[in-house]
């Protein structure tokens, strides 16, 4: 999917005082940029100007965020609270990132590093939390890269506001009028995840992951907190994120992530390509590996998830169905 | 004063007292009142569920038949605020359920509500009547179930907008023979299909059945059935409104429509393909209400439609309507007061629909009393805003969303200060506004010199510094609810403006620049406030104190501290420094 962009989000260095001309917005290189590739008609858009539509992206560029989460000398104007506001609050490390469609592996490795595994509930919201941290200028105003444009654009956490009851009809109303090409429908798909045992559910995009091994990553450390100490034996040194490393730990640790499709039926995450998977999933479930045991699957379920992991032609796998298994309903206090 | 009326005569005199905010007054003229009033005040509504604690509300007023109340933040309907985040009813459905007996309506807005809940009303209140659930979550058919089966006098029961957990249609079949007291329904949310014949037996024999929508898995064909056994309703919500076109289904459509010559609202519509849309045209001169931001019709079609509604005094529809659709409707609706305009692609790169603000312009210009408008376009004008600032001073409502943040003046480049501020000079009444586009702090001093009577204001990627925060807290007197996020608004303007804080019913501010250390100073300060910071990072603690919170939301209470946070919120006052370890 797209590269890392940089993008200056406030606009410019130089702050856009009271009082200020339009002459001073005008001479704002970021601006000007991007209206200039306003001003062409719909459809004469630049490859770059549907980069510089990606304004809305906050991301931070990890690698310079020390383990606490943040450096400390880009924040001393927020206490000052200077006029300047962020434009020149970071020097080095407040590079924006780009947030994509199915991040990378690389953000989300940063993320091991920047975020303390303990009790925290990052996880698959990674990029939504990186969307959301407090805005910070880049030094660079331009974008640097003419890479392709993205179908559509990167989607920034809650906009335009947009009720979930709404994107979802308009998505499928996008997804049936087969002149629509080339754009990827919804911008978004959230979908509930819940876990036997934990107090309430969490919410991920699925669209913000590309691949098994991300959502599993994500997911791993959104509910890290709750299995604390239950896949920490015989798990360390194992590096390398893998389609079956969740499926690793949570086994180890007696969990089984399961998910609802279309027809309602539960499945075992992992047998259908990804495609298939984010289109038909309506909710996720990390269940006891008893519960599935219980239905006779255990067994059929390693092996085969593990086959189908190795194996690139899904479909042969035939789906293990969980059928209608007995839901506990979602506790929520 | 020797001689002062009975108490009941005052009570009488009360009772014709409605809002809240004379109820208020009242009580406070003198202790007798006080007491006579609380002991008949039968509504109440409480709009944000942490202000309050239910034990507190029950002590005050011991006899209420009919609660509201609001739960989570507005940003929480754009997935800003997380899951888990509160908003429980239960403890208040559970003191409830022994305090008031005799509750007859309950009517939630983004609040959880669980089956349990759900079960336990059922089963608690003898004369419950009236279940309103609006953008709630939590609960599943099976809940449902319960309300249909229980409740013997159920009038009204309405998931507006909920996310329902949907196990099957099955929940309307529990409604009893016996059931004939439904005004009004409202099941367009559901996924599921019900039992049609189920459906049809039910609204056969609810004769004061007003209002009903259906979802839409009910199908175009079998619409007539239902319609032909409620030819009183008032507000129809259709399902499905496609179908392969048969001549037999348009005419026994259109015969179905022509009964019904009370219909006033129209809704659902989902998938409307324009064949049938002149089935409907017999109750089309009828029309106030006409929500079509579910269907998928183009704009000629659109046009056509509005132009036989000269009646319409509230619009809903997609931007599929366009300018020229919108110059349609200014020409022929000159009722018309509220207007939405949704975006059919908001995540497109491009624009799809010809709709700019010249829509909008048009329809300030020829609809007199426009006064809600909600837009969402990609492209705006200053001399766009200030010419409909010109139009409609009587405007009190204006949500403007340009889809591209930051978007300045097409036209100059400008930022759209000037434009927002003539709006703002110009109609005195204004009571909410949403802005969008670019914007200076400059927009911002505009809005705290002139909108006097503003009551919710939502901002979003705007301003420049904490001035820009400072002039709306300093200067917007009626303030109630601020929702900002992604703005370069920081300590200062909050510090300085703590005790405004306390005049409002909440502030939300996500992705700003408020520091850790700033949000324990107020929480410190501040003891009739809760000050709550949701960070996803782990606790705040761990983080220097001039890092920016990730979000936060402050609102005055005279509840004390949550006790039901999750582990990513904390509540910032005198103790927060002994309860982190």
């Amino acid at each position: 999917m797209s590269i890392p962009q940089e993008h200056d989000y406030i606009g410019s260095s130089e702050p856009l005082q009271v009082g200020k001309s339009s002459k001073d917005v005008k001479n704002n290189i970021f601006n000007l940029k991007e209206t200039e590739l306003r001003l062409g008609l719909p459809g004469s858009e630049s490859p770059e100007r549907k980069v510089a539509n990606g304004v809305s992206i906050f991301g931070k560029d990890l690698k310079d965020e020390s383990v606490n989460g943040f450096s400390h000398s880009p924040l001393k104007n927020f206490v000052s609270g200077a006029k300047r506001g962020f434009s020149d609050a970071i020097n080095d490390s407040g590079k924006w990132v780009l947030s994509m469609n199915g991040g990378s592996e690389v953000d989300l490795k940063k993320a091991d590093t920047l975020f303390s595994p303990k009790g925290v509930n990052v996880g698959g919201k990674n990029n939504n939390n990186l969307q959301s941290t407090p805005v910070k200028p880049v030094e660079e105003k331009k974008n640097e890269n003419g890479s392709t444009a993205p179908a559509s654009k990167a989607q920034v956490v809650g906009w335009p506001p947009v009720r979930s009851f709404r994107k979802n009809t308009l998505a499928t109303n996008l997804s049936k009028n087969s002149d629509v090409t080339g754009k990827s429908g919804s911008g978004c798909l959230y979908v509930k995840v819940s876990m036997d045992g934990a107090p309430y559910l969490r919410k991920i995009d699925l669209k913000t992951y590309s691949s098994y091994a991300e959502l599993s990553s994500a997911l791993e450390k959104m509910f890290s907190c709750f299995t604390i100490g239950q896949y920490s034996h015989g798990l360390a040194g194992q590096e390398i994120l893998s389609e079956s490393r969740l499926m690793d730990l949570l086994h180890g640790s007696e969990y089984v992530l399961t998910y609802e499709d279309k027809d309602g039926d539960w499945m075992l995450v992992g047998d259908v390509p990804w495609g298939m998977f984010t289109d038909s999933c309506k909710r996720l479930r990390i269940m006891k590996g008893s519960d599935a045991i219980g239905l006779g699957m255990a067994y059929n379920f390693l092996t085969t998830f593990r086959a189908s992991t190795c194996s690139k032609d899904h479909a042969e796998m035939q789906e293990p169905k969980l059928g209608k298994c007995n839901q506990q309903k979602d506790r929520i206090f | 004063m020797a001689y002062s009326f009975p108490e009941e005569v005052l009570e009488h005199v009360f009772s014709f007292l409605c809002s809240d905010k004379d109820r208020n007054a009242v009580s406070l003229v003198c202790k007798s009142w006080y007491e006579i009033e609380r002991w008949c005040r039968r509504r109440i509504f409480i709009g944000n569920c942490y202000s309050v604690t239910p034990d507190i509300v029950i002590r005050r007023f011991p006899k209420v038949r009919a609660m509201e109340m609001k739960g989570k933040p507005h940003f929480a309907d754009f997935n800003l605020v997380p899951e888990g985040w509160g908003a429980y009813v239960y403890p208040w459905i559970s003191a409830m359920s022994v305090a008031y007996p005799w509750l007859e309506e309950i009517k939630l807005k983004r609040m959880v509500v669980t089956d349990e809940c759900l079960e336990l009303i059922s089963k608690s209140f003898k004369s419950f009547k009236v279940l309103v659930l609006s953008s709630c979550e939590g609960f599943t058919t099976d809940g449902l179930a319960s309300i249909a089966a229980n409740c013997r006098n159920l009038r009204e029961l309405d998931l507006k907008e909920s996310e329902v957990e949907d196990l099957s249609g099955h929940w309307l079949s529990h409604f009893p023979d016996h059931c004939t007291s439904l005004v009004s329904l409202n099941m367009s949310c559901l996924g599921s299909e019900v039992s049609f014949s189920a459906l049809e037996r039910l609204v056969g024999r609810c004769p004061n059945l007003k209002t009903l929508r259906l979802n839409r898995a009910v199908p175009l064909e079998k619409l007539p059935n239902l319609l032909s056994r409620a030819p009183q309703l008032v507000e129809l919500g259709t399902g499905t409104y496609s179908s392969e076109f048969r001549v037999d289904i348009f005419s026994n459509l259109s015969e179905a429509f022509s009964v019904c010559k009370q219909l006033k609202g129209l809704s659902g519509l989902w998938d409307a393909i324009p064949a049938y849309l002149p089935a409907m045209y017999s109750v089309c001169p009828g029309l106030t209400s006409l929500n079509l931001s579910y269907a998928t019709i183009q704009s000629p079609d659109l046009s056509k439609l509005v132009s036989q509604c000269p009646n319409l005094q509230r619009l809903w529809v997609l931007d599929y309507i366009e300018d020229s659709g919108l110059e349609a409707l200014a020409t022929s609706c000159k009722d018309l007061q509220e207007l939405r305009v949704f975006p059919s692609d908001p995540f497109g790169a491009e624009p799809n629909v010809s709709l700019t603000e010249q829509g909008l312009v048009t329809v300030s210009e020829g609809c007199p009393k426009l006064q809600s408008v909600l837009y969402f376009c990609r492209q705006m004008s200053n001399a766009a805003l200030v010419t409909i600032a010109k139009n409609r001073p009587n405007m009190i409502r204006f949500r403007l969303c340009i889809i591209e943040p930051q978007a300045p003046d097409y036209v100059t480049l400008e930022p759209l200060d000037t434009g927002f501020g003539a709006i703002v000079k110009s109609c005195k009444e204004l009571r909410r506004l949403s802005l969008s586009g670019l914007l200076t702090d400059q927009v911002f001093e505009y809005i705290g010199t002139h909108a006097k009577k503003l009551e919710m204001l939502s901002i979003a990627f705007a301003g420049d510094s904490d001035l820009g925060l400072h002039h709306v807290l300093s200067g917007c007197e009626s303030l109630r609810k601020l929702e900002i996020r992604d703005c370069p608004f920081g300590d200062k303007a909050l510090l300085a403006n703590a005790a405004k804080l306390e005049t409002m019913r909440s502030l939300w501010m996500s992705s700003c620049s408020v520091s850790y250390g700033a949000c324990k100073l107020l929480g410190q300060k501040m003891p009739r406030l809760n000050v709550e910071v949701i960070d996803e990072r782990g606790p705040p603690e761990s983080r220097p104190e001039s890092c920016p919170v990730e979000k936060l939301y402050i609102y005055r209470t005279v509840a004390g501290r949550r006790i039901d946070m999750p582990d990513f919120i904390w509540t910032m006052d005198e103790d927060s420094a002994l309860q982190h370890s």
